[in-house]
């Protein structure tokens, strides 16, 4: 769907800024607000592009940069913390070859973490863009990635 | 849908019919009682009975500050106002909770009928769902049920043929555990960034938009219309007398049986980790009760009664029910790490000393991690936690000082041994 398209989904009022840049972030094959989809938004909100920018950089949901088809956001709070998931952070470092926060070369995968997601009871867990995996070791991320890069 | 962490043990209420039924079928919602406690509000009582009702129930919130619903209504009710809000809090952030996730997955319509009452009491006409944005499934859950019950008449215009009209709408967060504060929820919901607002006023008389408004947790709302189909003798009959009904805990970390267990107020910390969720008693080293604003307890504190009045005599907090038990294996250093790292990413930098009491909390820490401080380090954490008690602007910095000091004073030994360059914890990454 084009940007106008889904701009119009929304009457154009500020409270729908929070809906509008999730729309625009998951129609997005990269996963990310670009410069122009916020000044868009700017425009059609009639908000400077500042306040736009303000708004979307405080919440850890949206970002600037572009994403890999697949993101994985480890959880690390104590709950996962306590069984290992600096463990499964590390091995997914090395299996994709990249830091956090990053993107693999070919635009497959971003390593982010993340707060609590409440699975708390089959720690560790992440998600896979919304796909959920828990009771995750090591040799179990392997696998996990492994499978992802077949699915290409 | 797969249900995940749902326990049976413990006292049912909130949770009875939990995985009985198709959560968005509202048939059988209905079957089950549900809607009940609506219609007969909405015959035979008028807001100040329903207000009332509520009010002798002795219902306190359950997002943690225990704060009486009833009262929390009337302050709303008595704005003289033509726009008043009701707002469902489920911006579940607190870590290790997963309590609010279960009534909605479980049964939805529960949160939506509080919610209708919680309108008719105040006298509103609008309400939001605030849903973390980590909760994509339950976006679809809700949305599926609020469908269904403006279809069937209970939500929308001219509710059940009264003269009564409102509706819910959703409103999904975008990843910022500040949100979960009333204000803060309040700005993000009017487009800007999640920043806490100066109290007073409070939401009962400036909200969102600047109307009144009534800011709910979950629990809180879904309790009110069992609390109206069953009596109030029957909500007293359970818990203490300050706290009366049950609480729904998550009990996570060295447990055989993690998960969310539904308890009378009052019960025994001990009851609930080794005889419900099968805690290792040769094992336990200690907890973290009540979230990440939550406190650091060790043996001498199995005793305690989990209810607001008991907890706050010992100097912790109910919070958001969340328990974290922690083995004679595991590292205190590691768990304040990730304690601390969360508050760091969470302050969301409106006030000085929640911004930079945190980032200052997490570098000592990882000083310690690695060996790299000295006593008076451990003493400066103290301080800094106990500054931003003072001067920090709203709850998320005030409250880090419960588990920086709980966990310094129960546990400075383990805490000094990391200070000895030598010392090779392997739970802290050396």
């Amino acid at each position: 769907m084009k940007r106008e398209e889904i701009l119009r989904q929304f009457e154009p009022r500020r409270e729908n800024i929070i809906g509008i840049f999730h729309a625009l972030q998951n129609a997005n094959p990269r996963k990310y607000l670009t410069k122009d989809d916020l000044l868009a938004v700017a425009e059609y909100l009639d908000l400077p592009p500042t306040y736009v920018y303000g708004v979307a950089g405080f919440y850890s949901y949206f970002k600037f940069e572009p994403r890999g088809k697949y993101v994985i956001r480890v959880c690390d709070s104590p709950g996962c913390r306590l069984f290992g998931s600096l463990d499964i952070l590390e091995k997914l470092k090395e299996v994709l070859g990249i830091e956090v926060g990053e993107t693999t070369k070919d635009g497959m995968f971003t390593l982010e973490t993340t707060s609590c997601i409440g699975f708390c009871t089959h720690s560790p867990a992440m998600l896979i863009n919304d796909e959920i995996f828990v009771d995750l070791t090591p040799s179990k991320i392997e696998k996990i990635i492994e499978e992802k890069r077949r699915n290409v | 849908m797969e249900l995940i962490g749902y326990r049976e043990e413990g006292k049912r209420v909130l949770l009875a019919n939990v995985g009985k039924y198709s959560p968005t079928s509202i048939d059988n919602y209905v079957a089950n009682g549900g809607f009940e406690a609506l219609k007969k509000v909405l015959k035979e009582m008028s807001p100040t009975d329903l207000i009332n009702t509520v009010k002798e129930s002795g219902l306190r919130g359950r997002g943690g500050a225990g704060f009486p619903t009833g009262l929390k209504w009337e302050l709303t009710a008595k704005e003289d106002s033509d726009v008043k809000y009701v707002i469902a809090n489920a911006d579940e952030g607190e870590f290790g909770t997963f309590k609010d996730r279960m009534i909605m997955e479980g049964d939805p319509y529960l949160l939506i009928e509080g919610m209708v009452l919680a309108g008719y009491a105040v006298g509103a006409t609008e309400g939001y769902i605030y849903l973390r944005a980590e909760y994509p499934h339950l976006w679809h859950v809700l949305g599926e049920a609020l469908e269904k019950a403006r279809e069937r008449g209970y939500l929308g215009k001219k509710i059940q043929g009264s003269d009564f009209s409102f509706d819910i709408k959703l409103f999904r967060g975008a990843g910022a555990y500040v949100c979960g504060e009333e204000t803060a929820l309040l700005e993000s919901l009017e487009g800007k960034r999640g920043h806490p607002r100066r109290k007073p006023p409070y939401p009962a008389q400036h909200g969102l938009w600047g109307k009144p408004t009534v800011v709910n947790n979950v629990e809180t709302l879904s309790y009110v219309p069992l609390i109206i189909k069953n009596g109030i003798e029957w909500f007293r009959s359970m818990g203490t007398e300050k706290s009366p009904g049950t609480k729904i805990f998550t009990v996570i970390g060295r447990v055989k049986h993690p998960g969310g267990y539904e308890v009378e107020m009052g019960t025994p910390l001990s009851t609930l980790l080794f005889d419900y969720a099968c805690a290792d008693r040769n094992e336990f080293k200690g907890a973290l009760v009540g979230g990440a604003a939550g406190v650091v307890v060790d043996e001498s504190f199995l005793d305690v009664k989990l209810d607001f009045e008991s907890l706050e005599e010992r100097g912790a907090l109910l919070g958001s029910g969340a328990i974290l038990v922690f083995n004679k294996d595991d590292c205190v250093v590691d768990i304040l790490h990730s304690v601390l790292q969360f508050f760091k990413h969470e302050s969301c930098g409106k006030c000085a000393p929640c911004r930079l009491g945190t980032q200052a909390l997490f570098e000592i820490i990882e000083e310690i991690r690695y060996g790299e401080a000295t006593g008076e380090d451990i003493d400066k954490m103290v301080e800094i936690a106990e500054t931003m008690k003072d001067a920090a602007y709203c709850p998320l910095g005030q409250f880090v000082v419960l588990p920086v000091k709980s966990a310094i004073e129960r546990f400075r030994g383990e805490i000094e041994r990391h200070l000895d360059p030598q010392f090779a914890c392997k739970k802290c990454w050396r």
